[in-house]
């Protein structure tokens, strides 16, 4: 088993506008993009139970020239609306790091 | 200009304001560009410029990099396109833009033509295409009705690449664009010069984040393109940055919510064919990447509203036996603090509808309730109890209360007067000022690429 954070190159959040949010999960080793794409781990309801949504408001991507998974959210709250607590939407991706992949 | 010959695109940086190199600058003219651009905006930096007519970068930064590239552009006698003029794209931030760059020319003896392409929406003809039907919701969007506009302090439509045209064939040298799609700013000239319209929008694409697609970016610098009929060549300008195929295809993840398909006015640029090959160890050429004009043209709008004004009182917590059960403290607070609005406000309509909010860093600051983590070791929390009302005089009144009650707010664990929060400034609260939010998500379906962006021509110098 490794952490998803430990086999790729940079895991991020961003706002995608101000009503959506985008995690990028990227890879530099083909071998490590190929082993979490064939672990079937990383899914669109896996990206859905993390952030509490039902799986069909989440997009799911698999990007293989870049290296890369792509998932784009509705913002929990609408970019700097009075209870956004992250105007850009960085630093939503923690809880991806820890996802266990055979 | 035919479509076997090439163009050749110098794009100054991702963000006018963020800077560049100037040796990067010279090494892109040395490579004898048509056309220089910038985009200078963004939403990212939030809804503020929108409400306020600021910008996100100073100005003092932006002018710097104004004077750079339009000394280039007119040393090369090449068009400048500037577009989303200060971040917002609206009226005052175009106003802006036009007194810096007429600022620049007398202090550097420059003259030339300028066209400003304005992007702010007059209230009356948006409830005008809304009654029409012609105003669509984007996904996810919030509710938009004539109160809606009515409310809005600004509304911007963002242009695409056909008012950029007109601007030049009008004879414009120098173009200051109010909200303007990124790719826009690069899209048009190559397209208008016979460049297939997926190679320039994809082209358009990576310059509109300057080197941002480079293998890694210390700093923001300018990026340069050669698009020729059925493929287009990327190659940063500082000798120390290099594109990679895996660096450019990744760009296409970057602040989109589809890495394959990216919606503009007139069509969709379709990534799902593009290919990557390196041309050298610095170089990376592209190629299949499509366009698929759109049945119906449409105008994406974005504007703001005033949510209220704020008042904040940062604060800190060091006690275990608060950290332990701090949960509960933030709900006796919040009683509290109610219960004395109740006491200071009696029934005043102006106190109705405030939001106070207590923020805790230390323990879910950042996710608020998507976090999964609910067991904390903190030895510390930081506290922002925010109030956001309709006026500047209740959310400071209720800031003000709000700590108050913080500092003394009862603990089981302790007998006696306890005062619970480390508060570092005096006084405690931070007047915010008025703050907005995101209002529209929206399309609008006009009769023509232009009727939104009406083009004003200025002799400068």
């Amino acid at each position: 088993m490794a952490r998803l954070g430990e086999l790729a190159r940079l895991i991020r959040s961003k706002n995608a506008g101000p009503f959506e949010l985008t995690f990028d999960v990227m890879f530099d080793d083909p071998a490590a993009f190929e082993r979490v794409r064939a672990s079937g781990v990383l899914t669109r309801e896996l990206i859905a139970s993390i952030y509490r949504l039902p799986a069909e408001q989440v997009k799911f991507f698999v990007v293989p020239d870049a290296l890369a998974f792509k998932a784009s959210i509705p913002r929990p709250r609408f970019q700097s609306d009075v209870l956004d607590s992250d105007n850009h939407g960085g630093q939503q991706y923690a809880p991806l790091i820890d996802i266990e992949i055979p | 200009m035919s479509a076997n010959q090439e163009v050749r695109v110098l794009s100054g940086t991702g963000v006018c304001g963020s800077g560049f190199k100037e040796s990067s600058l010279e090494e892109g003219l040395a490579r004898r560009p048509h056309f220089i651009g910038c985009d200078a905006g963004s939403t990212d930096p939030g809804p503020f410029s929108l409400g306020t007519g600021g910008t996100a970068f100073p100005v003092r930064a932006i002018k710097r990099d104004l004077r750079l590239m339009l000394r280039a552009a007119r040393k090369a006698r090449i068009p400048l396109l500037i577009g989303s003029a200060g971040t917002a794209g609206g009226a005052p931030h175009v106003a802006l833009f036009k007194r810096i760059v007429e600022d620049i020319a007398r202090e550097d003896k420059l003259a030339f033509p300028m066209a400003l392409i304005h992007a702010e929406q007059d209230k009356a003809y948006l409830k005008r295409r809304l009654r029409e039907g012609r105003i669509k919701p984007l996904s996810p969007a919030p509710e938009f009705d004539e109160g809606t506009i009515e409310r809005a302090v600004r509304v911007v439509g963002m242009m695409g690449d056909a008012p950029w045209l007109r601007a030049l064939e009008q004879g414009a040298e120098v173009i200051i664009a109010g909200r303007s799609s990124d790719c826009a700013i690069f899209a048009g000239i190559p397209i208008s010069w016979g460049i297939d319209a997926g190679i320039a929008w994809h082209a358009a694409k990576i310059l509109e984040c300057g080197a941002a697609a480079t293998v890694a970016r210390p700093s923001p610098d300018c990026m340069f393109a050669t698009l020729r009929a059925d493929h287009f060549d990327l190659e940063p300008l500082d000798p120390a940055l290099r594109c990679s195929p895996l660096s450019v295809a990744a760009h296409s993840l970057y602040e989109n919510g589809d890495p394959f398909r990216l919606v503009e006015s007139s069509g969709v640029l379709d990534l799902t064919h593009a290919t990557y090959e390196p041309l050298d160890e610095r170089r990376v050429r592209v190629r299949g990447s499509r366009f698929e004009p759109a049945a119906r043209y449409t105008v994406k709008l974005e504007g703001a509203e005033l949510a209220g004004y704020q008042s904040i009182v940062l604060g800190s917590v060091r006690d275990p036996y608060i950290i332990r059960q701090i949960d509960s403290w933030v709900e006796r607070l919040t009683e509290r603090v109610h219960g004395r609005v109740a006491d200071v406000f009696g029934g005043d309509p102006a106190a109705a509808n405030y939001v106070f909010n207590v923020r805790i860093y230390g323990k879910n600051g950042t996710m608020g309730p998507l976090e999964p983590v609910t067991e904390i070791r903190s030895h510390e929390l930081c506290l922002v109890m925010e109030t956001t009302a309709a006026t500047q005089e209740i959310a400071t009144t209720i800031a003000s209360m709000a700590r108050h009650q913080a500092l003394h707010l009862p603990i089981p664990e302790w007998r006696g007067f306890i005062t619970g929060v480390a508060c570092p400034y005096s006084p405690a609260y931070l007047e915010r000022g008025p703050v907005y939010r995101f209002c529209v998500n929206h399309v609008v379906e006009p009769d023509d690429p232009y009727e939104m962006f009406p083009i004003e021509h200025v002799k400068v110098g």
